[in-house]
């Protein structure tokens, strides 16, 4: 967590690059706003779970960034000598993610507000905004997790980005599924699990309490967690091995 | 005496002739050095054509519900995006050998390069071709695909001719920007530094839309960005009409004039580093 904090580079790209993407989006395409059947006036608040995700997205490299760097430098090594039980070493990890994921969810909540967004689903809506939010980004941390420590490769780590990238654009972030005009581009983004993620938290900000659009998101985000974290202590069972 | 007089002109003419070719000996062995690794490395060959793709995917596919908008006006939005996924690979095409020359200062390679070479300029005019083949490459295959996923051209061979040019000068400019900040940065960690601003400049051009359906804030940055004047030519030559073609050029070459300033100046900061 300290090591998160201290490290602005680790921080601020991941704040400023979902609000400048946020900020052109909203502007850029204010006019879809006018699709007959788009479920919201103003495409702030549709895109406004947009950079939720994307932050989740840079939870994957966070967490699986700072465990391949420990690979690397040989103090996973070291660690490894101690009674530290490997669960704790994990939770360590996603500590940090959470703390990252908890002050983007702040300021990106706070701009959209700034920007003019309201939040249907009330005042009381807003901690289960940041809870989604930080659940997505515990899920997508284990599997930067997972990678970091599979292949003790930084550089592994950071190929992850593209393809969490690819899986973020080729959901419903930027339309809504039934307003999605190409036939091929609607079934990728249904099978998309990040498409049931982003209209959780959109459901918030737009419609207000779709107990669906909920179950759904945090239904997926608890699964992705569990497999991802299957994934990483099978990981980091097998790297203890070879150490 | 005849002789005596033109021995000096001779002796000139063989001069030029030997440092024109050492130059373009240099500039040759430079791109193809880095063209062999690119051919080598998929992870330095797949990212420049998996973006293009990736892009051209998800905006002409996700979002081509907003080419039905009253007032949007243009032929085919697989065509309106195709034009922005091939400007914007023309510019990244060009910002990603900055990465080559940033690797090659942190490996220590580019210093010897500068030691053998007599005109330094040539090592930088060789990663300018090297850049110049790996765009071309993309775009082939992005086109290949756009066509085959059923974009429609409604322009004929010269004005698709003058939308390739305008690639060719935009990959040129964002080249040699990637060039000059890394020859003053002279490493790879600086990569942000060439990525942000050109990914700030291309994004704040009308990328969804048409300038006239735009709103907010976006509309007064997009009007004064010089992208949105080769943007806008571009579709316009794809859609088979002359829409600013010509303010387009003079944008896209006063923008490769300043920016090879730039990247002379870059290169003089480079060389007095040593």
């Amino acid at each position: 967590m300290l090591r998160s904090v201290r490290q602005p580079i680790i921080i601020v790209p991941p704040l400023v690059f979902p609000l400048f993407l946020l900020a052109i989006n909203a502007s850029g395409l204010d006019a879809a706003t006018n699709i007959p059947g788009f479920p919201a006036d103003s495409y702030l608040a549709f895109a406004l779970a947009f950079p939720f995700m994307q932050g989740a997205i840079f939870a994957t490299n966070t967490a699986g960034a700072n465990l391949a760097q420990d690979i690397g430098t040989g103090f996973f090594n070291r660690l490894s000598l101690t009674p530290m039980r490997g669960s704790a070493l994990l939770a360590g990890q996603l500590t940090g993610v959470l703390l990252v994921g908890t002050i983007q969810a702040v300021a990106f909540l706070a701009a959209g507000l700034a920007a003019g967004a309201d939040i249907e689903a009330g005042a009381l809506g807003v901690p289960v905004l940041f809870a989604l939010s930080l659940s997505i980004a515990a899920a997508f941390g284990t599997i930067g997790l997972f990678v970091g420590l599979r292949t003790g490769s930084g550089e592994a780590v950071q190929g992850l980005f593209p393809l969490m990238f690819i899986l973020l654009f080729l959901s419903s972030a930027a339309l809504p599924r039934d307003l999605i005009a190409q036939e091929w581009f609607r079934t990728v983004a249904t099978i998309n699990p990040v498409s049931y993620l982003i209209e959780g938290l959109r459901s918030l900000i737009i419609t207000g309490w779709d107990g669906e659009a909920l179950a759904l998101g945090f239904g997926i985000a608890a699964a992705i967690f569990l497999v991802g974290l299957a994934a990483s202590t099978a990981a980091l069972r097998e790297r203890l091995v070879r150490t | 005496m005849s002789s005596g007089a033109g021995t000096p002109v001779r002796g000139g003419v063989a001069q030029g002739a030997r440092r024109r070719s050492r130059y373009l000996a240099v500039a040759r062995t430079v791109a193809w050095r880095n063209l062999h690794s690119v051919v080598r490395t998929p992870a330095l060959l797949l990212p420049p054509l998996a973006f293009p793709l990736f892009f051209y995917m998800a905006f002409a596919g996700g979002l081509s519900a907003v080419g039905d908008l009253p007032g949007f006006g243009y032929y085919d939005y697989n065509a309106f995006q195709f034009v922005f996924v091939l400007l914007q690979s023309a510019a990244f095409g060009g910002v990603f050998i900055g990465f080559s020359i940033g690797a090659d200062f942190d490996a220590g390679f580019t210093r010897r390069l500068f030691l053998a070479a007599r005109d330094r300029s040539a090592v930088i005019t060789g990663y300018g071709i090297a850049a110049l083949i790996r765009a071309v490459f993309v775009w082939a295959v992005v086109f290949a695909v756009a066509l085959a996923t059923g974009m429609e051209v409604a322009g004929d061979g010269i004005q698709l001719s003058g939308l390739i040019g305008l690639a060719l000068i935009l990959n040129a400019a964002a080249f040699l920007f990637a060039a000059g900040m890394m020859t003053r940065l002279r490493t790879l960690q600086a990569a942000p530094a060439m990525q942000i601003p050109v990914f700030m400049i291309l994004m704040t051009a009308p990328v969804y839309v048409p300038r006239d359906l735009l709103g907010g804030w976006i509309e007064t940055v997009a009007q004064v960005n010089p992208a949105t004047a080769i943007l806008e030519a571009g579709r316009s030559l794809m859609a088979g009409a002359s829409f600013h073609v010509v303010l387009a050029f003079v944008a896209a070459a006063g923008l490769v004039a300043a920016l090879a300033l730039f990247s002379r100046g870059g290169l003089r900061r480079a060389e007095a580093a040593g």
